[in-house]
């Protein structure tokens, strides 16, 4: 791998920073109008986080260091991630170097990392939110996992970026497989993100919250990587979803126009995922936190349903 | 993978006819399991229509015709107008849990694959890979008949496993003689509108539609 490869993956890392905010600012903006409110500004998301670095950190009594630790890791783990998904380009060094397996594994330390720190300080609500977390993750993961199987399945390889390839270059055909896969992703999407038939992102403080119960002991630049971490665990999400079912204008070496046009697709990309995520949210109600598994029962359904399918029609 | 669009337009439509097996399986409601059960009819006259069209068997647009003005128009009407005779519109907690239902379909496709596995290898068809997924929809439709207690969803599960025999046909040998296919035609109709008396019956008899009822031989109470 030559130098040009690794600055172009660390510039995919640092977009993949830099954008994760703007994406999750551009989504409460289209709910926003959907919902015929007035919309906040695109940049709200960076405001937050460079208000929380200025602050001044305040630590529970009694919290061990894995609780100061644990934003850092699980910010790592998320950057991380980032670096493995192929967002713009699939022959990258660190995108080369692990398969999908391993990038659900990285996205699992970041979730025991985080369920850890909520329950380090022992107050009701932490607890509460970790048991949730790990109530939903438990249930995703091999939702997760067997949509990464079955696209592995399609196209013979389990890494993320020769399985882009391998869809981007195809043949257009009818793959009911690959629907199916994509609508169990949606659902762990909108599951693992905290979106709202699971969880409501725009409120603290409600007893059936799940993301806000784990941060609530946090304050000033631990919150903001937590948040930050969050934002950019919606980004990658998303683009997983990029490189599974729509991969194309992915660009497959790292020669500048190749970029040139990856860039602006994945913009274009990004802007259509943002809306129909808001749309999602605005038209579905939330579920009882007892009716999740109900709603990922169906997510992991969706996908052995696909690997079935895949096995019987070849497609 | 070289397939001709068609083809794979229909294993799509297959895909589909099992998803809205499961989406049956999972549904509370019985104004849209019935509607569900229409869905599947327009998708099954859908599939009939392409492989009429693929194989130019005259006798198959006959068919499609038949399961349009049965199963998508004239049934799913009657159903509508029974149930606001009854005011049935909720089914009562199903038997089992929907999770576990769900699950214990996964297991029954499984089946189902491996048990069409030898008709497939037999038959010439273009379509067999298809039988899979008929077999599967019969079994599917059976396992929402045990799991419900109302009478009017185990109508349904009846009529949807009529839909999954009727497209297993289709796959294996592109549908069964005219003779045959008019008198399952016949048949059901014939069993939809006796069950629909039927219906009043039970409910005079038990004041609901609850088949648990009839489980006791006496009237013991």
């Amino acid at each position: 791998m030559s130098l040009s490869h690794w600055i172009t993956q660390l510039l995919e890392v640092a977009l993949a920073l830099l954008a994760a905010p703007l994406f999750l600012g551009w989504v409460n903006q289209c709910r926003a109008w959907l919902q015929n409110r007035s919309a906040p500004s695109l940049l709200q998301p960076y405001r937050g986080i460079r208000k929380l670095f200025y602050k001044e950190a305040v630590i529970a009594y009694g919290a061990s260091p894995l609780f100061r630790m644990a934003p850092y890791v699980v910010f790592g783990a998320m950057a991380l991630a980032a670096a493995i998904i192929p967002t713009l380009g699939t022959r990258l060094p660190v995108t080369q170097a692990a398969d999908a397996i391993a990038l659900v594994g990285v996205l699992a330390m970041a979730r025991v990392f985080v369920a850890l720190a909520a329950m380090d300080v022992g107050t009701a609500f932490g607890t509460l939110g970790a048991r949730r977390e790990m109530m939903v993750g438990f249930l995703a993961e091999p939702a997760l996992l067997m949509v990464v199987f079955v696209a592995s399945l399609i196209s013979a390889s389990s890494a993320l970026p020769a399985i882009t390839e391998h869809l981007a270059t195809q043949a257009t055909t009818l793959m009911p497989s690959l629907a199916f896969i994509g609508v169990a992703f949606t659902l762990v999407l909108l599951a693992e993100n905290a979106r709202i038939p699971v969880d409501n992102p725009a409120t603290h403080l409600e007893l059936t919250m799940i993301h806000e119960a784990l941060l609530l002991e946090y304050s000033a630049r631990h919150l903001a990587l937590m948040e930050w971490a969050a934002a950019l665990k919606l980004f990658n999400y998303v683009c997983i979803g990029f490189a599974l079912f729509v991969p194309w204008g992915v660009a497959v070496g790292t020669a500048p126009r190749a970029l040139a046009v990856a860039l602006p697709l994945l913009a274009l990309k990004l802007a259509v995922a943002g809306a129909g995520l808001a749309l999602i949210e605005t038209v579905s109600a939330k579920l009882r936190v007892l009716r999740a598994p109900e709603f990922l029962a169906t997510a992991f359904l969706f996908a052995v349903l696909g690997l079935l399918v895949h096995l019987l029609l070849g497609a | 993978m070289n397939i001709p669009f068609s083809l794979q337009l229909l294993n799509a439509l297959a895909a589909l006819l099992l998803l809205l097996s499961f989406a049956m399986l999972s549904q509370r409601r019985i104004v849209t399991l019935v509607n569900l059960l229409a869905v599947q009819g327009a998708v099954l006259c859908a599939a009939t229509l392409l492989l009429a069209w693929r194989t130019g068997e005259r006798h198959m647009y006959v068919s499609a015709a038949l399961t349009l003005a049965l199963k998508v128009v004239f049934l799913p009407w009657l159903l509508h107008r029974l149930m606001r005779r009854l005011a049935v519109y909720w089914d009562t907690e199903p038997m089992l849990h929907i999770s576990g239902t769900m699950m214990l379909g996964l297991l029954i496709v499984v089946f189902s694959f491996g048990l069409a596995q030898p008709i497939a290898a037999l038959a010439s068809t273009a379509t067999r890979n298809a039988v899979g997924i008929a077999v599967a929809v019969i079994l599917l439709a059976f396992l929402s008949m045990i799991t419900r207690r109302k009478a009017m969803s185990q109508v349904v599960g009846f009529l949807s496993m009529e839909n999954g025999l009727f497209f297993g046909a289709m796959s294996a040998t592109y549908g069964m003689p005219m003779v045959v296919e008019l008198g399952v035609a016949l048949d059901v109709l014939v069993a939809m509108l006796v069950l629909g008396v039927f219906f009043f019956q039970i409910r005079e008899q038990f004041d609901s539609l609850d088949l648990h009822h009839l489980e006791s031989l006496k009237e013991d109470r």
